[in-house]
């Protein structure tokens, strides 16, 4: 009885997960979709807790159980609630290697249950075997295979999303050596190549083995090369973890971040083939799907492929290529208020900067401050402003800018050829017009904002240095465009200031 | 070999959900506007945090006297509910402010 209600528990955790990604990619659903997946997963989980047996056999250590989600849940909501707003992305990245490590985990245990089967009175081979194999009699290859797979799936993405966190925020610089990606390719080659072994040799290792002390009897036992291997296993995949993200600049984190959450997905999915559990099943197939698209989608937004990505180091051969710097003007803060003042159509293009600065709530004074003054201001969202896509988004709605006024590339580029004033603050390889005009700068090809159409370009930054790429940006140079030195913040609520006098 | 077919034949229920999900991940997600990536990541990034269930599973299989297993278990559902809880709750706070005000 209790089995079958289990079973449909598990049913509505699947169509809840579906039916809140659905949701979630609509911006008036989003919310409620989020919720509905949240409620389908704790259904999931109080029902695994206390209608799950296996073989008549109900889970037992409650008490480890539920100081397990309790501990879990506060730390993480507390995470989750003090975060900032800036600093998102690297949480979803420490969340995502949490999920890994747990995979990862479950699979170190059932490989531990695996090679240590009570003989319970069983001293036929064939039957030892067949009890590692677990629910499904037959060899024991295909179980370890998932075990396997479970195990360096989730400690790639484990190891991965701490570097992604970790040179996120700062605390990990890039890092890389010569043919780094052969290495790279060796390291997973030799992890994969041990787990295949394994997998194929296994049912050989398993031994009977007769011991007379302390009492005569005979045991099954798995030789101790097979436990070696499988931790050679786990090391070569947290290697590969590790190196795999190390020369990846923090431009294209997110489409890591993208990945490793995929990655994620299919090691819980491993999980559910291990149980013949399908919410884990769906659940996790579901997110590694979703996730290898959504990481496709990224890529094409910045116009490079997923293997460019992985393998090429953003800029590296072009960027020591000095190219002769022409000049650059600065305005002054009261000529810019005024200019921005009585312009009739502002479009304003934040990037990292902002970001950084944490002037998002400044930004949304301007933009009110020259609403009041008759100017029609916008904002132009690149798909890649920022450190993730959406993060501009997800910043500005913080400061309650009203998301009509959010506009998306292609409909930017259409107003700005009528903008009068373009506003730029801390954003740099997103309006490069080199990513059109110049076929040999490492970002040609991206779409870009055009901002060079607009009557006139005011770019807020700290100093002349490049952006991310680490490649200089012609439109700095441009008669249309003045430089506004400063951190963005103090600059927006100079800016304000000087315009209330206006 | 044989033992990979012959566990190919004995999940191919399973395999069935695996193909099927596949395509219907895609599907979903393939007409996402650009503005809820983020967000949709975060969501997708507490879905996979399902395999809290395997944590739970492992836990509450495991012998009183298996130190290891009841270690690793203990931290396994410890990461796994970090994984679902921060992630629902990180994600409801991204989209908290997405609503619009007219």
């Amino acid at each position: 009885m209790s089995i079958s209600v289990l079973s449909v528990i598990y049913l509505l955790g699947s169509v809840t997960f579906i039916i809140g990604l659905k949701m979630l990619s609509h911006p008036a659903t989003a919310r409620k979709g989020n919720l509905i997946a949240a409620g389908g997963m704790t259904l999931a989980i109080l029902g695994t807790i206390f209608l799950y047996h296996n073989n008549g056999e109900r889970l037992h250590n409650y008490g480890w159980i539920f100081a397990g989600l309790i501990i879990g849940g506060i730390i993480g909501v507390m995470a989750a609630k003090k975060v900032k707003m800036t600093a998102m992305p690297e949480m979803v990245s420490l969340f995502n290697g949490t999920g890994g490590a747990c995979a990862a985990l479950i699979s170190i245990v059932e490989f531990g249950h695996m090679t240590s089967i009570p003989s319970k009175g069983n001293f036929n081979l064939t039957d030892a075997i067949s009890a590692m194999a677990g629910a499904a009699p037959g060899p024991a290859g295909g179980k370890l295979l998932i075990i396997l797979l479970g195990l360096i799936i989730g400690s790639v993405s484990f190891a991965g999303s701490i570097i992604a966190w970790g040179k996120l925020n700062g605390r990990i610089k890039d890092f890389s050596f010569r043919n780094q990606h052969i290495v790279n390719l060796l390291v997973l080659g030799l992890s994969l190549l041990t787990a295949i072994y394994l997998v194929a040799t296994i049912d050989n290792h398993v031994q009977m083995k007769l011991t007379l002390l302390p009492d005569p009897k005979l045991q099954i036992v798995t030789a101790p090369i097979v436990k070696i291997l499988f931790y050679l296993v786990l090391l070569l995949s947290i290697t590969y973890g590790v190196l795999f993200v190390m020369p990846i600049g923090g431009a294209d984190m997110p489409v890591v971040i993208s990945l490793l959450n995929s990655f994620t997905g299919v090691a819980a999915a491993c999980g559910g083939f291990l149980y013949n559990n399908q919410v884990m099943l769906t659940g996790g197939i579901l997110v590694g799907s979703a996730g290898t698209i959504l990481t496709i989608l990224m890529c094409k937004a910045m116009n490079r492929s997923l293997r460019n990505v992985l393998i090429g180091s953003f800029g590296g051969a072009k960027a020591g290529v000095a190219k002769e710097q022409g000049h650059y003007k600065s305005v002054s803060l009261s000529d810019a208020a005024v200019v921005l003042a009585y312009a009739q159509k502002v479009m304003i293009v934040p990037g990292y900067g902002l970001a950084v600065a944490q002037a998002q709530h400044a930004c949304h004074e301007l933009e009110k401050m020259l609403e009041d003054k008759g100017v029609n201001v916008s904002y132009a969202i690149h798909p890649v402003a920022g450190r993730m896509p959406g993060h501009m988004n997800v910043l500005l709605a913080e400061a309650d800018v009203s998301y009509d006024k959010l506009l998306e590339m292609e409909q930017a580029n259409a107003g700005l050829p009528t903008t009068d004033v373009v506003l730029i603050l801390g954003a740099n390889d997103v309006v490069n017009p080199a990513a059109k005009t110049d076929p040999d700068s490492p970002i040609y090809g991206m779409p870009i904002l055009e901002v060079e159409s607009a009557k006139m370009v005011i770019v807020n930054k700290r100093s002349m240095k490049p952006g991310y790429a680490g490649i200089e940006n012609d439109l700095f140079f441009q008669p249309k465009t003045s430089m506004l030195f400063g951190d963005a913040k103090q600059v927006l609520q100079q800016l304000i200031a000087e315009i209330k006098q206006v | 070999m044989a033992s990979i077919l012959s566990f190919i034949h004995q999940h191919i229920e399973l395999i069935y959900i695996v193909i099927l999900s596949v395509f219907l991940g895609i599907e979903v997600i393939s007409r996402v506007p650009s503005v809820l990536h983020t967000p949709l990541m975060s969501g997708a990034n507490a879905i996979h945090g399902v395999v809290i269930i395997g944590a739970i599973i492992v836990m509450g299989e495991a012998d009183a006297d298996n130190y290891l297993a009841l270690i690793l278990g203990f931290l396994a559902v410890i990461l796994g509910t970090l994984n679902v809880v921060g992630g629902f709750v990180v994600t409801d706070r991204m989209l908290e402010m997405f609503k619009s005000k007219k």
